[in-house]
């Protein structure tokens, strides 16, 4: 692994379907259509080990059936991807799971009848005792779990969780929700995850903090692919930023690159077109933009 | 009124044959659908294979008991894995649907003339358990306390019964308490999440469903081996809905729940019948109303309406955790 990972994409032309030094998810002509509707349409996309990689895209890009595809919860009508050279098509999503790319959800599925503790332990792979038989024979998975738990309880430390270990996951906010679930996704330590809006609904300070961790993770080696709204976010944190419209990507690039770029903007805005604006409407988006350009530069 | 007869009833029929049956079909349906989330509405199917298969084995083909106890188990497996594999990776309704009709093709099977040479149709098979009670240890004379006491035959039937009941226990709170346990607690909850996370959801939800099913087989065993007698009619579907009445009653997704369940359900009965008799034989209902022929469906009433009671105090069932209940309204 690169010192580090910004510095290896230093090379990397931004333009979409851009070719990178190590890649380790490389996806080709990845398509999904709902009806006449074509959700995902992804020509070629490479993702950089070790990198943090964001995607954005306005609402209904297809950024979540993108996920979708490639962790298996949903089936392409074309295309092939690969995980470190490992091909995952047809590959079934608990399958994916194990061979290291974890994923969360957008609409956070918290196990609200287990307790927040519990909710971590399961998230850890290879547990002896979730075999039928040894299940029977305490003594042979009492000590992984005592690993497992402290393991958990560093976790929940970290994620501000702790006071709730032993709460039913149901009663927890939405955004406590949302750090369970990115927690409990880091328990199966992961060589990649994909969180899908992971801040969402977090407060500012604590989304500062899981920024750290995010970086935390990637300095264990973990690469990190991330859908996120909030563009401060995005700048803060990502090494490289991929963007997605109407199920295509339309540009990649390092963050700073983005704002400027003429087909991101339309995008975003041309997003905003179908509904009928009023003039003023108009000029107050343009000006956010402006806005989100300046600070960028 | 003779109270302490009716109260003793009561007790003899907390403790006896059907409560530990039913206690092992409501253990069975606690797995699939208190801990996995499995809706199996055809547990009269399994109980009727553990039925059959030992009944068939002895009066038909003349091999021993245990011969039909293995039987009966494997039948039950492979009823499990012919439902399951079908439905198990679709949604959560289709399993209902296919059980309750699966359930109810096993009892036409059983009655239909053309495999009387077996099953014997709906006249059914009797006195197949001689082995049973040729290796029952406890001397001739009568076990128990006072009026709650039982023939040697029937001590042992209850001793080996109430002890499967309490391997059954054993076994779902071993597993339950397990990593394994908090896998179909997962899937209960979410199955994506679970596989987001790497668990084979397909081969859990196997798994509850042979085990929960097994075990459900052997409460129909006992079933058989107590009565020396199966008979397709007694295997329908309101069996099924009397062990769901009894793990709700007792707590879904607890461990004694079940148990004690089917206990009180059976005990409920025989008060409400007691009290029925006694009051029309005391006069103190008049037989305009109601007499002795209607007590048996009355009863039903009124275990309808203590459920009713039961459910609107004390929603999460006697064990339950009131905690869980509220959850649901989130
Ligand atoms: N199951 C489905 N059936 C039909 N259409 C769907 C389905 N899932 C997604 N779509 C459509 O596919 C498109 C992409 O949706 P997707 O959820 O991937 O967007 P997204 O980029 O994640 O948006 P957001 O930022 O709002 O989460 C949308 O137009 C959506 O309506
Ligand atoms: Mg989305």
């Amino acid at each position: 692994m690169p010192a580090d990972p910004k510095a290896a994409l230093d090379r990397v032309p931004p333009e979409p379907g851009a070719r990178k030094p190590d890649p380790l998810l490389v996806a080709d002509g990845v398509q999904r259509a709902f009806g006449g509707l074509n959700a995902v349409d992804v020509g070629h996309l490479e993702v950089q080990r070790g990198a943090i990689t964001a995607l954005i895209g306005p609402n209904g890009a297809g950024k979540t059936t993108f996920f979708n595809l490639l962790t298996g919860f949903d089936t392409p009508n074309a295309g092939q991807w690969t995980f470190d050279g490992r091909s995952l098509g047809g590959v079934s999503a608990y399958k994916v799971a194990r061979l290291g790319m974890v994923r969360t959800f957008q609409l956070t599925k918290a196990l609200s009848r287990l307790t927040v503790i519990e909710n971590m332990k399961l998230g850890a792979t290879g547990q002896s005792g979730e075999h039928f038989f040894t299940a029977l024979l305490p003594g042979v998975w009492r000590r992984q779990e005592r690993e497992i738990e402290k393991r958990a309880e560093e976790l929940l430390e970290r994620f501000k969780l702790a006071h709730m270990r032993d709460e039913f996951a149901g009663t927890l906010s939405g955004g406590q929700r949302k750090l369970l679930e990115m927690a409990r996704a880091l328990m199966a330590r992961p060589r990649m995850v994909m969180l899908d809006e992971p801040m969402a609904g977090v407060n500012p300070a604590l989304k500062q903090s899981l920024l750290d961790h995010i970086r935390d993770i990637r300095s264990d080696g973990t690469t990190v692919l991330f859908v996120e709204h909030d563009m401060d976010m995005v700048r803060d944190v990502s090494d490289w930023v991929v963007v997605m419209a109407a199920g295509e990507v339309i540009a990649e690039g390092p963050p700073e690159s983005l704002s400027s770029n003429r087909t991101v903007v339309d995008a975003y805005l041309g997003a905003h077109h179908d509904a009928a604006l009023t003039l003023e409407d108009e000029e107050r988006r343009l000006e956010t933009t402006e806005d989100a350009e300046g600070s960028a530069r | 009124m003779d109270w302490e007869v009716i109260l003793t009833n009561a007790i003899r029929a907390a403790v006896g044959r059907e409560a530990l049956v039913f206690a092992l079909l409501a253990i069975g349906l606690n797995l699939h659908f208190g801990y996995t989330g499995l809706l199996n509405f055809g547990q009269a199917g399994f109980m009727l294979l553990g039925a059959y298969g030992v009944a068939t084995i002895v009066a038909t083909f003349g091999g021993s008991l245990w011969l039909g106890l293995f039987l009966s188990i494997l039948l039950a497996v492979v009823f499990a894995l012919f439902l399951g594999i079908p439905t198990l990776r679709l949604r959560a309704d289709y399993l209902a649907i296919v059980t309750i009709a699966a359930a109810e093709i096993l009892r036409f099977i059983a009655r239909s003339p053309s495999m009387s040479g077996i099953t014997r149709g709906s006249f059914g098979l009797q006195a197949f358990a001689d082995e049973f009670y040729a290796i029952n240890p406890l001397p001739a004379g009568s076990y128990g306390i006072g009026r709650v006491s039982f023939g040697a035959n029937d001590a042992w039937l209850l001793l080996v019964g109430w002890g499967v009941v309490a391997a059954a226990f054993v076994v779902t709170s071993l597993l339950v308490r397990s990593p394994w346990g908090r896998v179909i607690k997962s899937i209960r909850e979410d199955e994506d999440a679970a596989r987001s996370l790497g668990k084979n959801v397909y081969a859990y939800k196997m798994q509850s469903l042979v085990l929960g099913g097994v075990i459900g087989a052997l409460g129909g065993w006992l079933n058989a081996v107590s009565i020396q007698s199966v008979q397709p009619d007694s295997f329908s579907t309101p069996i099924t809905f009397f062990a769901y009445v009894a793990l709700i009653a007792g707590g879904t997704a607890t461990l004694l729940g079940p148990i004690a369940g089917s206990m009180i359900f059976w005990a409920i009965l025989s008060l409400t019948e007691g009290i029925l008799r006694g009051a029309i034989g005391a006069g103190f209902i008049p037989t305009t109303i109601m007499d002795g022929n209607q007590v048996g469906q009355v009863r039903f009433m009124l275990v309808g309406l203590s459920l009713m009671l039961l459910m609107i105090f004390r929603p999460q069932g006697v064990f339950g955790d009131k905690r869980e209940l509220l959850l649901d309204a989130r």
